[in-house]
């Protein structure tokens, strides 16, 4: 698609462009060719030799437990996440779509969290469940539960789960109820008609109309849970305990910033970077998108 | 189909969903004293006196105002949003309004920006803003993020079905491509350059990782920063109260701004799908 009428000018396209170009090429473009070219590097902490070590770095890392580890929390992490927030944001949408009288307030109040930054949802939801002071915490102890996700690795991967899902719902609240309002009421009329039940018209008739809505949620989840949720691990576990949080986008920067691990920190980045490149392509390749190139 | 059962559910439901908003204000109007020796299911009557205190003194634990930081994270927010704004409507005027070389290039250079998030070149990037000086700066703070293609493809979008006869008749009429862009195709772009701006100033207000890296100096901490550094308090025992009422604070600027500007909101999160 191109304009029929455009202007002359030999200059000015390139000036017009040169801010944006620039911002990439030195913030962007540059960083990542670095990363990816101190991968293969060996270098220590001070930057006083370098050594060209070729595919070392990640036969490292993917023979070091630690990462084994790594990749599977962020496996869990990052699917449970999506799991739980788009099923409670189908239910809201659900109910949404058939409430009439006070829909906006409704919308207003699911989608009120969005907003919210993920580091501030996890202190919400730290406070809550802190074993000294929070609500949720007071509850579980006087139900006989031990809580204490400082010491427990599986309490506090449920309480990052649970920050990191909260914030994602009002996300994916958004698009159900979009999907949910653009299916024809005829078909669910028609269904009603014949006698199906509630139940059998959403399982039958919405849900399946909803599944590219929630193919395109499933790879937007995956990729909040991936790269967008540093904040959530950072001010709640620090990766703890014992790594039963440290999910990959955490681990690059403990290894990277405070461990000054280059070499294995660079070629953490450009694993990461090759998944983020996958599932873009994946989502440009494979899911409808109004933006067409 | 609306039956009074089912909407009943759904205020609970509702309630359960807003129940950490609800017990955070709660905890932000006790002392710290109330915070830790029981759990207050009802607001206190200590909330100017905590809110005055995180704003004009901040925590103890952390060397500026919540005030101060506020202030730091809002400049982040609209010098972010602005600046990204600015220079995609900049980029998609060239791309979409002009013939050149290497156009789909560029294009693509652009593209390839989606690729990748800071989280993902956390060093090298750290790297080269401390070789431009751009530690503990609001330049630091902005420029590195302000690079945008998902706003310079919104702006794409919008400009191809901008009528072509527009612009023919301002060319009949005299007018360069300048005048064009400032007098006829900015105004155009109102809605969308409103839509973007709500999600932008919310992907910059949120901003984590990036402050976190460059910022050592508390004169440029942004608020969640700050917020962290009250968490990790060490030995002693968090100011809950405060660290409450800066969430609080921390939630009011996002928050207005979506409830506000909710059409657009939703109207630029279909229309980035991001």
């Amino acid at each position: 698609m191109e304009k029929r009428v455009v202007f002359k000018n030999k200059i000015l396209p390139y000036l017009l462009l040169a801010p944006q170009i620039i911002i990439t090429l030195v913030f962007f473009i540059w960083p990542a060719a670095q990363a990816i070219y101190s991968s293969v590097l060996q270098e220590d902490a001070f930057g006083l030799s370098r050594v060209f070590v070729g595919l070392e770095n990640f036969r490292y890392i993917f023979s070091d437990r630690i990462y084994h580890n790594s990749i599977y929390v962020t496996a869990i992490f990052s699917f449970s996440v999506a799991a739980i927030s788009m099923s409670v944001a189908l239910l809201l949408a659900v109910m949404a779509d058939r409430a009439i009288r006070g829909a906006t307030t409704y919308k207003t109040l699911i989608i009120w969290p969005y907003a919210v930054a993920p580091v501030v949802s996890a202190v919400l939801w730290y406070f809550l469940f802190n074993p000294t002071v929070g609500m949720i915490a007071f509850f579980l102890k006087s139900l006989g539960v031990d809580w204490n996700y400082a010491l427990n690795g599986k309490q506090a991967m449920l309480l990052v789960i649970i920050s990191a899902a909260w914030r994602e719902i009002s996300y994916n609240f958004l698009f159900f109820l979009a999907g949910l309002q653009a299916i024809p009421k005829s078909f669910i009329e028609a269904a009603a008609i014949d006698g199906a039940s509630p139940a059998k018209r959403f399982w039958t008739i919405s849900f399946p109309l909803l599944s590219p809505t929630a193919f395109f949620l499933i790879v937007m989840n995956i990729v909040y849970a991936f790269f967008d949720t540093f904040g959530v691990i950072h001010a709640i576990t620090e990766g703890g305990p014992n790594e039963a949080t440290n999910i990959m986008v955490y681990k690059v920067y403990h290894d990277g910033f405070l461990g000054l691990d280059l070499g294995s920190s660079a070629a953490q980045s450009v694993i990461l970077m090759i998944i983020v490149i996958s599932l873009t392509v994946f989502q440009f390749r494979y899911i409808e998108r109004k933006v067409h190139y | 189909m609306v039956d009074i059962h089912n909407t009943r559910d759904t205020h609970y439901r509702l309630l359960d969903h807003c129940i950490p908003h609800i017990y955070t204000f709660v905890a932000s109007t006790r002392t710290l004293d109330e915070i830790t020796s029981s759990v207050p299911i009802f607001p206190g009557s200590h909330f100017v006196e905590n809110y005055m205190q995180a704003l004009s003194a901040g925590s103890k634990d952390v060397g500026a105002t919540v005030g101060t930081m506020m202030l730091n994270s809002l400049i982040m927010a609209l010098g972010i949003s602005f600046g990204k704004i600015f220079i995609s409507l900049l980029a998609a005027f060239a791309i979409v309004y002009f013939k050149f070389r290497f156009r789909m290039f560029f294009f693509w250079l652009i593209f390839i920006t989606l690729m990748l998030p800071v989280e993902v070149r956390i060093l090298p990037t750290y790297k080269v803003a401390a070789d431009l000086k751009l530690l503990d700066s609001y330049s630091g703070l902005i420029f590195p993020l302000i690079a945008s293609a998902t706003a310079t493809f919104l702006f794409r979008q919008f400009f191809m079905t901008v009528p072509d006869e527009l612009c023919e008749a301002h060319r009949i009429d005299g007018g360069g491509p300048i005048r064009f862009f400032f007098d006829i195709l900015i105004p155009m772009s109102r809605t969308s350059i409103a839509a973007l701006f709500v999600i932008l100033f919310i992907y910059g207000w949120n901003q984590y990782l990036w402050p976190l890296l460059i910022t050592t100096d508390e004169k440029y901490y942004t608020l969640l920063i700050g917020i962290k550094r009250m968490l990790a308090a060490g030995d002693t025992q968090a100011e809950w109260n405060i660290i409450m009422a800066s969430s609080m604070l921390a939630m009011v600027p996002p928050v207005l701004v979506v409830i506000i500007m909710q059409k657009q909101f939703v109207k630029g999160m279909t229309d980035t799908e991001k």
